[in-house]
């Protein structure tokens, strides 16, 4: 079981994102269960969203403590949340964010990848630059660094699921897909 | 998400009527439902009311005028709703609802919590606790069959979010199988201008308490009906769930009793203890309304220790389906010790932790007869 746990901001689409995947594993004959840990419904206030991918049945629906991966959508929320609780030491924490992934000192095993996808959104008119919804970018790089679901697979979860903008957020997960590509490339990480 | 899974569920039944109001955690069972009424893709006659009585009320109006009707609500909308539970059950109409289970306020709180659905016990309504969204689709076809014959409506809760808004997987039926197994609702008497009859007329002492009888007996009768209603779901669908699910408890030492989700995280539990040599099994109740007392004795009455996890409270006693556990154990010769927890009210996560710290507890034969399991200190204000 590969247990994925979501932080972002309401109105970012951190609880469409945790669906989409799981709808990407889906589509990849998968069991996959998603759901989020509502609070105050308003926009801007720290979201969690939860996927859980398995190859049997998923009978836990209690939410995820040792998360395998942490997809944050917005970096800010590193500053006031602690993302990387119970992550796994061979697990991966990826920051939407300009910085390097190294500057954040989350003082855990597990890797960092930061990526700025916000730019890449933004270039594909999802939101503004005052609330971008970052989530379709941050999964197209989720999809390249994790390898968990195949690009195929999510950009069709994309074209399904996405509520407005279906080809924009098809076009901006296959550009943050291949701008993860370049990244791996770069920092030599093979997978 | 089961929000959605329900309102499938619905139009596989043919609901004819549906009257509903929104309230979260329910919310999208009603809009997905209005959704496929307006684009015609469910023939159904969808009623917008302004409150959850109103609800229940057109629900009753359609089912004795012998349409197929449906509704799902969750929490203070079922409180609201109360005095017409009473009615479509004394008037033995088989409505099929859904109640998202959600905490009572106050203090407001919009996470599962049973205190709601199990506060309306004595209504004359069926009570199902669903464990996965594929069980509430399935139970909502089950449930307008059993229902329309013994004439008595039919509760079907899910948890808050853990299943509200849960996305995973689900089978939709096949509308043709459905059709094959759930005939049209045809009842002997109904609303008919043509025919006219009395309903819910005045009844004094003289007959009013065989007519309680009567809904008591069809109460009980319902217990064989689920089974066999399951039976045949099982021959066409290749699923069936049953008054109780028996989860490896053939000489378990130690059985925790448990519904909906809870119990769900609990089967994980269970193996993984199991594999690390510990006796336990789960027993997880999912008909309360009726109350399947036998099966309870038969399977938890040899155990040494029984643990009752209730998602609800019944203020200054214990929760309910530890009460209504321990009197089913109480007829045999030798019982075993049962202990109640309380946990998970408001929304309260439950982990596999918890659970497995709960079995330990009961496992040890030594606790608190009730636990408020993981409480924390709040100071207690007892009076003035």
């Amino acid at each position: 079981m590969k247990e994925i746990r979501f932080h972002g901001r309401g109105g970012q689409g951190a609880v469409s994102a945790s669906n989409i995947l799981a709808h990407a594993a889906f589509l990849e004959g998968r069991y996959v269960q998603a759901f989020l840990l509502i609070g105050a419904e308003r926009r801007g206030a720290p979201v969690l969203a939860f996927t859980r991918i398995d190859d049997k049945p998923i009978r836990n629906r209690s939410q995820i403590y040792f998360p395998d991966y942490v997809l944050v959508l917005d970096a800010e929320l590193a500053n006031f949340v602690d993302v990387a609780s119970g992550i796994k030491p061979t697990g991966t924490i990826f920051v939407n964010s300009d910085r390097d992934g190294e500057s954040f000192s989350f003082n855990h095993k597990a890797q960092t990848v930061a990526m700025d996808v916000t730019s890449i959104a933004l270039k594909h008119g999802l939101g503004t630059s005052t609330s971008p919804i970052v989530n379709t970018s941050v999964l197209g790089a989720f999809a390249r660094i994790s390898g968990e679901v195949c690009l195929d697979a999510l950009l069709q979860a994309i074209e399904e699921t996405a509520p407005a903008k279906p080809q924009e957020n098809v076009r901006a997960a296959k550009e943050a897909y291949e701008e993860a590509e370049k990244w791996m490339t770069k920092s030599n990480i093979k997978t | 998400m089961g929000n959605h899974a329900a309102a499938y569920g619905a139009k596989l039944a043919k609901a004819e009527v549906v009257a509903a109001y929104p309230i979260t955690p329910q919310t999208q069972t009603v809009e997905k439902i209005s959704e496929m009424v307006a684009s015609g893709e469910m023939q159904a006659e969808f009623i917008k009311v302004e409150s959850e009585h109103s609800a229940m009320a057109a629900c009753i109006g359609a089912s004795a005028a012998g349409a197929r009707a449906f509704t799902a609500t969750s929490s203070q909308g079922l409180a609201l709703m109360h005095e017409l539970l009473h009615w479509a059950g004394g008037a033995r109409l088989p409505i099929v609802m859904t109640n998202v289970n959600r905490a009572m306020a106050p203090g407001w709180n919009i996470w599962s919590e049973q205190t709601d659905s199990l506060a309306q016990r004595d209504t004359g309504w069926m009570q199902i606790y669903c464990e996965s969204n594929q069980e509430v689709l399935d139970t909502i076809i089950q449930s307008f069959k059993v229902s329309e014959k013994v004439l008595l409506p039919t509760m079907i809760c899910l948890d808050g979010f853990s299943l509200s808004h849960t996305y995973e997987i689900v089978d939709v039926p096949d509308q043709q199988l459905i059709d094959s197994y759930l005939p049209s609702f045809d009842p002997e008497y109904k609303l008919d201008v043509d025919n006219p009859q009395t309903f819910g007329a005045m009844n004094s002492p003289d007959w009013y308490y065989e007519m309680r009888y009567q809904i008591h007996r069809a109460m009980v009768e319902a217990k064989s009906l689920i089974i066999e209603a399951n039976k045949e779901f099982d021959e066409i669908f290749g699923r069936s769930y049953g008054l109780v699910e028996n989860y490896r408890c053939e000489d378990a030492e130690t059985i925790i009793i448990a519904s909906g989700t809870i119990a769900s995280t609990a089967k994980d539990v269970i193996d993984t203890m199991i594999r690390n040599g510990t006796s336990v099994g789960l027993l997880r109740i999912r008909s309360f309304r009726p109350f399947p007392e036998e099966e309870i004795r038969e399977i938890a009455g040899k155990a040494k220790n029984v643990g009752v996890i209730d998602r609800n409270i019944s203020f200054g006693h214990e929760g309910v389906f530890f009460t209504e556990t321990k009197a089913s154990l109480y007829d045999l010769p030798e019982h075993p010790k049962a202990f109640g927890f309380i946990a998970g009210l408001g929304g309260r996560d439950v982990t596999p932790e918890d659970i497995e710290d709960m079995i330990r507890i009961t496992a040890s034969g030594d606790a608190d007869e009730v636990t408020w399991y993981k409480l924390k200190d709040a100071g207690v204000v007892v009076t003035k």
